[in-house]
């Protein structure tokens, strides 16, 4: 009678292609397949999505303004959301939780896009209807608009994928699409999650399922989250293909989302994918996160293990880039923002007549009236 | 700010200082003006008002007080029930260190994380577990963290809790949800958009549910706004019984929870200004409900009026003008109106324009008055 046990079962190992100074770990491997432009552009998006922590950093008015509102950013993450989102196909669809604006940025949302969501003005592309950091951005970007519940993103590209493979079929198309669903450890215990890798085994849909593995649910650890290892082994018992990553190597993460997306599609099949990382910030502007874990933790990984610094060093080894530069472009991203925001401050609110817009396709009886 | 209320811990709620980007009090309303609840009478600012309580037992009345915020007597009243029985039981999503609303502080190291603890993110798994507990004999109270997100947990609550006592049948007693109790916050704040502002109390009216668990909805912006002189000694209020917060004769208005105190700001403006005299009555529990002390009242003034947050369409105002037209039909002056949540999404940018203000319930009696 034998029992599998997990305990005694090895961890699964985690994908690297950087060491911490930023040289390869595989000294035989050929260089990451990424030209200096891209590598570059990454930098500065998650420049771009740290930005708010350097706007929340300096005592501004403009961050009083920002304070004002609950607000989540991803510190620590942005490795994993421009990484893994510069892998898919612009016409791919992705939905997400909400520590995904690197996601969005990588996808072409722009600065002031993002600046009339959080002031909710009338150029908010989700008509000031939803908190700062709720995205909506399907048009522009192929994601679709944010919501703060947790996990029912994860069947919703489900379902999408069996869409466009239905489509794509139809219109025997030479490039076809996949979705993909982001998500954090502790969405993952929600029931959507299991239903919808179990609906994409079964039926065999090209879905990857990206887990943010960032170790705190608000003030949950991962220890009162799961005892098994991690997301990634979740895959095993849908039948689904996994892979654990690095989330702070943003060569690890984008390749792993190559691969995957070159499976999902190749075998119509999902794939799990765990990207590992540390939620250096708060949970979000109302979250005092030291009421539970130590600043010396928080610190370490912020100074240690960012994904930002790697690929600064990464790049600085290659002359692409300068501690001048990196001043010079901080300093530049806060200024726009502070300055976008400002603007987006001062355009005006949504009409009050939009509050009834989009309930139903076409105003009822009782609406008009 | 409730912002700044929520980071700067131990420090009461200060008025706005700082603008806020959404939807606010024009600078020279005349109605719709912020509540003030270090004044409003509907809050107990003394320890002799708090004591006055009729529903209060005798030591109770012969006790102190202490002045504290909801979250606080919230705290308070767990801490007492955990104390006073060891089946009792505390748990759900960030509940160890706390809660994000502050109600469970302290809580896991006085009782130990046997009693109060952490689950995982699940309100489906939290609930359903709560059932499990509950129909073995604990008495469990279940966390969600915030109203809108209760929606997983529907089936455990209609189809299980609800129902388990009842399909038990000879079994009923070994097996029910009696000790049950399910929070959860609810309620707009201003800011809290389509996810954070949810009231679904009138989706949970239409199930009934046998001996006689309970979900329990709690304001969250009353949390450290709502401050008052409560009694230092346990004491008991009953849940099937309505509260008059204030007799009147002409007209009575029905509500319960935060749109209270715009019924109050209402009420007091409307009484100058129309030389009238208005009752307002607190529900305190939407189902089932104190039908006995609403038909009285109406039969009494003639003219009502509900209020709540939630969307008007078959939200509790409709349960409760149907029954009072139905009970009081020929006395009524005018029809039941009910003021309730527009039929739409609470939008971020809207939701000061959605949930019921001063004005609106102003209007309502005026309405009723002139009918």
């Amino acid at each position: 009678m034998d029992f599998i046990v997990p305990s005694q079962m090895p961890p699964i190992a985690t994908y690297r292609v950087l060491d911490f100074n930023a040289k390869l770990i595989d000294r035989n491997r050929p260089a990451p397949d990424v030209i200096d432009e891209q590598a570059l552009t990454w930098h500065r998006n998650m420049l771009i999505d740290h930005g708010w922590y350097h706007v929340r950093s300096t005592k501004t008015r403009s961050f009083e303004l920002l304070h004002g509102m609950c607000k989540l950013d991803s510190t620590g993450e942005e490795g994993i959301t421009v990484g893994s989102a510069a892998a898919f196909g612009p016409d791919d669809i992705i939905t997400t939780q909400y520590r995904e604006t690197g996601v969005i940025a990588q996808r072409g949302y722009t600065l002031e896009d993002f600046l009339c969501q959080l002031m909710h003005n009338k150029d908010d592309p989700g008509k000031g209807r939803n908190m700062p950091v709720h995205y909506s951005g399907r048009v522009k970007t192929g994601v679709h608009a944010v919501a703060s519940t947790l996990g029912i993103q994860t069947p919703h590209a489900v379902g999408a994928a069996y869409a466009m493979k239905l489509e794509d079929q139809r219109t025997a198309t030479k490039r076809p699409r996949v979705a993909a669903a982001y998500f954090g450890e502790g969405a993952a215990s929600e029931g959507d999650f299991h239903e919808a890798l179990n609906f994409a085994a079964v039926r065999e849909y090209p879905v990857v399922f990206i887990c943010r593995n960032n170790g705190f649910a608000i003030s949950t650890p991962n220890r009162e989250q799961y005892r098994g290892d991690g997301i990634a082994s979740r895959g095993v018992g849908y039948g689904i293909e996994a892979m654990r990553v690095d989330g702070t190597d943003i060569f690890a993460v984008y390749e792993a989302t190559v691969e995957a997306r070159r499976r999902t599609l190749a075998d119509n099949k999902p794939i799990l994918l765990e990207l590992m990382s540390y939620r250096s910030g708060h949970h979000s502007t109302s979250d005092d996160s030291f009421a539970y874990r130590s600043r010396q933790d928080a610190s370490n990984w912020s100074t240690q293990h960012s994904a930002i610094s790697l690929l600064r060093k990464w790049l600085e080894k290659k002359r692409l880039w300068t501690a001048e530069q990196d001043k010079d472009t901080r300093t530049h991203i806060r200024k726009d923002i502070i300055a976008g925001m400002k603007v987006a401050e001062k355009k005006p609110m949504p009409p009050l007549t939009s509050s009834w817009d989009d309930v139903y396709a076409v105003y009822s009886e009782e609406q008009t009236a | 700010m409730l912002r700044k209320a929520h980071n700067c811990y131990g420090s009461v709620a200060n008025s706005t200082l700082l603008r806020r980007g959404y939807a606010s009090h024009p600078p020279k309303a005349r109605l719709n003006i912020p509540t003030d609840y270090a004044s409003t009478p509907l809050l107990h600012h003394s320890a002799k008002s708090s004591l006055a309580n009729k529903e209060l037992s005798n030591e109770a009345r012969n006790g102190t007080t202490s002045r504290i915020n909801l979250f606080q007597a919230v705290n308070a009243a767990l801490a007492h029930a955990l104390r006073s029985d060891q089946r009792v039981l505390l748990f759900g999503e960030d509940v160890a260190f706390g809660g994000v609303f502050r109600c469970s502080m302290n809580l896991a190291t006085e009782f130990g994380d046997d009693r109060v603890f952490n689950t995982p993110l699940s309100e489906q798994g939290i609930v359903g577990f709560a059932a499990g507990a509950a129909m073995e004999g604990m008495r469990p109270v279940a966390e969600v963290q915030f109203a809108d997100y209760v929606f997983p947990a529907f089936d455990q609550i209609v189809n299980e809790i609800a129902k388990c006592r009842y399909r038990a049948g000879h079994n009923a007693d070994s097996m029910n949800c009696g000790g049950l109790v399910i929070r959860m916050p609810a309620g707009g704040v201003g800011h809290g958009g389509l996810y954070h502002t949810q009231s679904p109390e009138s989706l949970f009216t239409h199930v009934p549910a046998s001996n006689d668990p309970v979900i329990f909805l709690e304001p969250k912006i009353l949390y450290r706004a709502a401050v008052e002189h409560v009694p230092a000694e346990p004491y008991i209020l009953p849940l099937s019984t309505a509260e008059v917060l204030k007799e009147g004769k002409d007209v009575t208005i029905i509500s319960y929870g935060t749109p209270l105190y715009a019924c109050q700001s209402a009420l007091a403006a409307a009484e100058k200004d129309f030389k009238c005299s208005v009752e307002l009555i607190d529900l305190r529990t939407v189902y089932p409900w104190d039908r006995q002390t609403v038909m009285a009242s109406v039969n009494k003034t003639g003219r009502c009026i509900v209020v709540h947050e939630s969307m008007v369409n078959a939200g509790v105002g409709a349960e409760v003008a149907a029954t009072v037209q139905e009970g009081c039909f020929l006395r009524l002056e005018a029809p039941v109106q009910r003021i309730g949540g527009w039929s739409t999404h609470a939008g971020l940018a809207y939701e000061k324009f959605n949930i019921p203000d001063v004005t609106r319930i102003y209007d309502a009696i005026r309405t009723s008055l002139e009918y």
